[in-house]
């Protein structure tokens, strides 16, 4: 008897489980439903027929375009930065000991743990004090501050698995030390290196909290949608979200493939 | 040089947080103290009066942030237990799939995400438009702009951030350890509340602290999902930051909120008895 409703149970959690997955990807199939919607009316609300017309007019709305390029630059920017710098403190953290490490780990936790919107207020607040502009230059440097404690984290975590006699058999083979690194060490992290840039990219190009406060004139990808929240989203912006999401997807189904080939 | 190499290492990461973490939030501080307007400027004047007026002026929008974020952070733990459950305990090679799932909404744009699932709840939309038709709900039924709508966004944008710590915790409970209670002829309930349930609080903890924060700062969801009566702090501090340019005001707010954040935190460690915040935080 017990057993029997043991099963029930399970094949109710079962059920349950589905549909908070289907609740938490509706908001995705009305995303990509509705760029391809043959709205007539200024709103694109409701389901007027198919047509493939916004894909084909992708980057009529040039302020939108330009969003999306301002988000792939400081995307790919930030992205870089932080993986050369937040790889080396990763490096450091997992391999060395080191005065000041209990700082740098209180550092790293307090960056991950800050809201938001106080990172941003408070960068704000800086570049007021220091009366620097802001344009792309600094939207760039916040993204970086934001994502370097994730870096940081993935990459260290990678670091600790790593077995340090295959560093000491390679400088007793006659290697340098950057010949150690590159050949060795390097190949060895770099899953995590990878993870952390996907991540890095990935919270660059999705941010709006902590954009909006630095961004002065410069618009962004989320900026440009919150701003027209109140107009109406034209179906562009769907068709983008829907390549973006397709593409990540992509890019995750890849890597886990060639990560499972590797075994 | 080999005793060098961390430091030299650490360097760039260690300038770029103290450049853009720790001085800003010096300069907040220092902001927040000031008296001025962005026309004349802005001078220090020690004015501590600047955060008992933002706290008279907005504590109902503050109270309200916090209530919407409890809530939210509530429902995600009661709604995202059980599917952590499912999938460490009965998905079985299925796992990685189950995981994926979940976490196919960040390939969204979480701007993007939180209009969709308004769209969802709008008041002649697919679903209650659908609904109304059919005659199930009155015509004059709605869900948006209140604050039911607010919470829920909270809600659906960072379960699976509560889901996923619960389900590494529960992950790690050895199945040996819930076999040899039912050996001991212990109830399913009670092998469940005595063995798993303590088993996987490390996990609730971090996914309350990875959820509660964000969500109750959040600005989006109360500017996307809520009408003028649900605004929260996230906004006011938007607002007077961005729209009213009176910084001090601003940053005395972030401060308090900051505060009441990090005080909240503390407490909740305290009950549950976690010793050290950090140390939870980081498994």
């Amino acid at each position: 008897m017990s057993r029997l409703r043991g099963r029930l149970g399970d094949r109710l959690l079962h059920v349950y489980t589905w549909v908070i997955i289907i609740w938490l990807s509706s908001p995705i199939a009305v995303m990509i439903l509705f760029g391809f919607n043959d709205k007539k009316s200024k709103s694109n609300t409701s389901w007027q027929g198919f047509t493939f017309r916004w894909y084909r007019e992708l980057f009529e709305i040039s302020d939108l375009t330009t969003a999306l390029l301002n988000s792939i630059y400081v995307a790919v920017a930030s992205t870089v930065i932080t993986v050369l710098i937040g790889t080396a403190l990763g490096l450091a953290l997992g391999r060395h000991r080191f005065r000041g490490r209990g700082v740098t780990n209180f550092l790293v936790f307090a960056a991950i743990s800050t809201p938001e919107l106080v990172m941003g207020a408070s960068l704000l607040s800086l570049f007021v004090s220091a009366n620097l502009p802001r344009d792309a230059v600094t939207i760039t440097i916040a993204h970086v501050l934001f994502s370097l404690s994730f870096v940081t984290v993935t990459v260290r975590a990678r670091v600790v698995t790593l077995d340090p006699s295959l560093e000491e058999a390679a400088r007793d083979l006659g290697a340098t030390a950057w010949g150690t690194f590159r050949q060795v060490t390097l190949p060895a992290i770099m899953p995590g290196v990878m993870a952390g840039a996907m991540l890095a990219f990935a919270l660059s190009i999705d941010d709006y909290v902590v954009t909006s406060f630095v961004n002065g004139s410069t618009i962004t990808f989320p900026l440009w949608i919150i701003g027209s929240v109140k107009t109406g989203i034209p179906p562009q912006v769907n068709v983008m979200g829907t390549l973006i999401f397709g593409i990540g997807v992509l890019i995750a189904i890849a890597n886990a493939v060639s990560a499972r080939r590797r075994g | 040089m080999k005793r060098l190499t961390p430091y030299l290492l650490a360097l760039p990461s260690w300038m770029w947080l103290a450049i853009f973490l720790v001085v800003p939030m010096a300069a907040m501080a220092s902001v927040s103290l000031q008296t001025g307007n962005a026309i004349d400027g802005f001078a220090m004047t020690f004015s501590v009066s600047n955060y008992t007026d933002a706290l008279s002026r907005y504590s109902t929008q503050l109270v309200r942030s916090l209530i919407y974020g409890g809530a939210a952070t509530l429902a995600m733990l009661a709604i995202g237990y059980p599917v952590a459950y499912f999938i460490a305990f009965k998905a079985g090679s299925r796992k990685s799939m189950y995981l994926f799932l979940l976490l196919l909404p960040f390939f969204v744009s979480f701007v993007l995400r939180t209009i969709s699932w308004g769209f969802l709840l709008a008041d002649d939309g697919i679903l209650f438009g659908t609904l109304k038709g059919w005659g199930l709900l009155p015509a004059g039924f709605h869900v948006l702009a209140t604050g039911f709508a607010v919470i829920a966004g909270l809600t659906y944008n960072w379960l699976p951030f509560m889901i996923l710590p619960i389900y590494v915790a529960l992950e790690r409970v050895d199945p040996r350890v819930v076999e040899a209670a039912q050996d001991l002829y212990a109830s399913r309930i009670a092998t469940f509340r005595r063995v798993v349930l303590p088993l996987s609080l490390p996990g609730v903890f971090a996914g309350v602290l990875m959820t509660f924060v964000p969500a109750t700062a959040d600005p989006v969801n109360a500017q996307v999902l809520g009408g003028t009566s649900n605004t929260m702090i996230g906004n006011i501090i938007q607002t007077t930051y961005l729209t009213n340019l009176q910084y001090p005001t601003a940053s005395a707010l972030s401060f308090t909120l900051m505060a009441v954040l990090l005080v909240g935190i503390f407490i909740y460690a305290r009950a549950l008895g976690t010793e050290n915040v950090l140390e939870a935080a980081a498994r």
